[in-house]
């Protein structure tokens, strides 16, 4: 790759970053001029109880002072006191990062090999019966909000079958260890996994189909079976390398829709990650909690478009240079 | 895209059996909606009203979809919800395909450092988890509809704006546009007379598409109870369904005509949507 574009990419990412904590800064500044009184909307605080918390989250001086101590505490790793469980905000969501890693990084990849794979049968062979059923069902189940699908599917398998647990990330007071928790835990995620897999399968499938569609059409695949390659290889070895690129680069997009759809998915399966932290804190509302999780939130997917970024343009030369 | 008729659209929109399904859902759909003041007295939403109705009641005669934790109708909740989800959706469609334009159509005319910095901003906003930010903004504004319109508006703008931007640039290389500049045309009459019907029904197949995705943030926004306290929707009878604890009484007609609603309205405008863009966009067609 021309390390312009790699340079390109890196600063375009931080930009973006530095744009994210700009607007964490001043957007719980634009309503209310303190955002002492917003946070604490409708609860009385005496004046000495204001003034405390002022100097607790840096509100003493100008803006620009304020967003000064603002971003060195956030460079020194300090995200602030959270107001519903008086810890610290970093303490609070690193322990609800590592359930939700799990979750939304199975589900993701999940949903990503599920539509590929039925993105490129469905491509290949047009119009037929596996085509038309698999792209009716792909706008079905992008038509289905995922909170309602993990409703629907608590009711049916975790409260009528009895197939699934109801919630949580293992049974309740489980003494089990090793193997045995793990196989636990995955029987607790696995309904959660399969309604964000499904609820976000049909993105991939979609895509996956229309570019296999476009390469279907192009010379390199008639030169391919002039050579008397079977209809299996040219797929294998001239179509799909050819038709993934586009899927690359919706991956990261993807990975945000997913990361978000776990807000109510988590919540309503009570797996204890930082969907449900979310909730938690806009019922709050916990607001310093909702700065930091937005902030993470972003960074990951500023991240997901980075990689991705530079992993389309190690993929296609045309794009990223030799 | 130019050369698309107006009969030519109708024609090819008749053809397509999903799309005119599609249509025809979303007007009953809209009638309900319109009719809601009508079809439902207030007092079938009002929990006071409904003391004397039996809780948790499975559909009957009486309660077509049976009745809530707290007496009231669930559906007459279905019909009032179908006002907000769709009022929602239409509203903040509006205002999204507003900025994303103006956005769209000054970056592409202007050029230069204007169409840079506008750009910047715009992949800016692309790139940060739309629903986060939501949350966050929705969490600061407060409750209320107008918020909710406000929040779903400012964060999906950009790419309608990415989109409009596009076309411009190659509408403003044709050559009429050329020849309207040297008979010493203003930029204001060229974007009017030339730039704005040729992004026109690009403007209108994105709108399409945008409803549903509007409608689906919406019913998401009010689950998470950040959504308008005060009036019935779709998503807010979800979370008060999940709240009130229906999943584990098997209270299926709590929380299924909800989500069933929202299915079918947000189905139909990506049909109708899909089939417009197709026509209008004819390399689409053979897809």
């Amino acid at each position: 790759m021309r390390p312009r574009f790699v340079i390109g990419k890196v600063l375009g990412a931080l930009s973006t970053l530095v744009f994210v904590v700009v607007v964490n800064f001043f957007l719980f500044r634009i309503v209310n001029d303190d955002p002492v009184e917003s946070m604490f909307r409708g609860r009385n605080l005496s004046a000495d109880q204001k003034d405390r918390l002022r100097q607790q989250f840096n509100l003493d001086g100008s803006k620009l002072q304020q967003f000064g101590a603002y971003s060195r505490e956030l460079v020194s790793g300090n995200l602030g006191i959270s107001l519903q469980s008086r810890r610290p905000v970093t303490t609070e969501i690193g322990e609800a990062l590592w359930p939700t890693i799990a979750l939304v990084g199975t589900a993701t990849t999940l949903s990503m090999v599920v539509g590929v794979l039925v993105g490129i049968r469905a491509g290949w062979r047009r119009r037929s019966a596996f085509d038309v059923s698999s792209t009716t069902l792909s706008m079905f189940t992008y038509s289905v909000p995922d909170f309602w699908l993990a409703m629907l599917s608590l009711g049916l398998f975790s409260v009528q079958l009895r197939i699934f647990p109801t919630g949580g990330l293992e049974d309740a007071g489980t003494t089990a260890s090793g193997l045995a928790l793990l196989a636990d835990r995955l029987h607790h995620m696995a309904l959660p996994c399969l309604v964000l897999a499904i609820a976000y399968v049909g993105e991939y499938a979609i895509v996956m189909r229309s570019s296999m569609l476009d390469t279907v059409r192009e010379d390199y695949l008639q030169l391919a079976r002039a050579k008397g390659l079977r209809d299996v290889q040219v797929r294998r070895r001239h179509a799909v390398p050819n038709a993934v690129l586009p899927v690359v680069s919706l991956s990261a997009l993807n990975f945000g829709f997913v990361l978000s759809g776990s807000i109510a998915v988590e919540s309503i399966f009570s797996w204890p990650g930082l969907g449900q932290a979310t909730l938690e804190a806009i019922r709050g509302p916990d607001f310093p909690m909702l700065q930091g999780l937005f902030l993470l939130f972003s960074a990951a997917v500023i991240a997901a478009n980075l990689i991705v970024d530079l992993l389309y343009g190690y993929l296609d030369p045309r794009v990223g240079g030799r | 895209m130019t050369a698309v008729t107006r009969s030519d659209v109708l024609r090819r929109f008749r053809r397509d059996r999903l799309a005119l399904v599609g249509l025809i859902v979303l007007l009953g759909f809209a009638a309900m909606a319109l009719l809601a003041p009508w079809l439902v007295d207030d007092s079938a939403l009002s929990a006071v009203a409904s003391l004397d109705n039996p809780t948790w009641a499975k559909p009957s005669g009486e309660f077509l979809l049976g009745t809530d934790h707290l007496g009231r109708s669930v559906a007459a909740q279905f019909i009032a919800g179908s006002r907000v989800s769709l009022f929602v959706g239409l509203m903040a469609t509006i205002f999204t395909i507003a900025i994303g334009s103006a956005v769209g159509i000054v970056a592409g005319f202007a050029g230069k450092w204007l169409d840079a910095t506008l750009m910047r901003f715009t992949d800016w906003f692309l790139v940060i988890p739309f629903l986060p930010l939501a949350i966050v903004l929705a969490a600061v504004l407060g409750r209320g509809i107008w918020n909710v319109i406000f929040v779903i508006s400012i964060t999906s703008w950009p790419s309608t704006a990415r989109l409009v931007r596009a076309q411009v640039l190659t509408v403003r290389e044709r050559l009429y546009v050329d020849r309207a500049r040297a008979l010493g045309a203003t930029q204001l009459h060229v974007i009017r007379r030339h730039v704005l019907p040729n992004v026109a029904p690009l403007i209108l197949a994105s709108a399409t598409l945008a409803v549903p995705i509007s409608i689906l943030t919406e019913t998401t926004l009010s689950f998470l109870g950040l959504g308008d306290p005060t009036q019935a929707s779709w998503g807010k009878t979800l979370e008060e369904a999940f709240q009130a604890g229906a999943i584990s009484r098997s209270a299926w007609w709590y929380y299924l005509p909800a989500g069933v609603g929202i299915v079918t309205v947000v189905l139909a405008f990506t049909l109708f949507g899909r089939a417009l863009e197709e026509i209008l966009d004819p390399r689409l067609r053979d897809r």
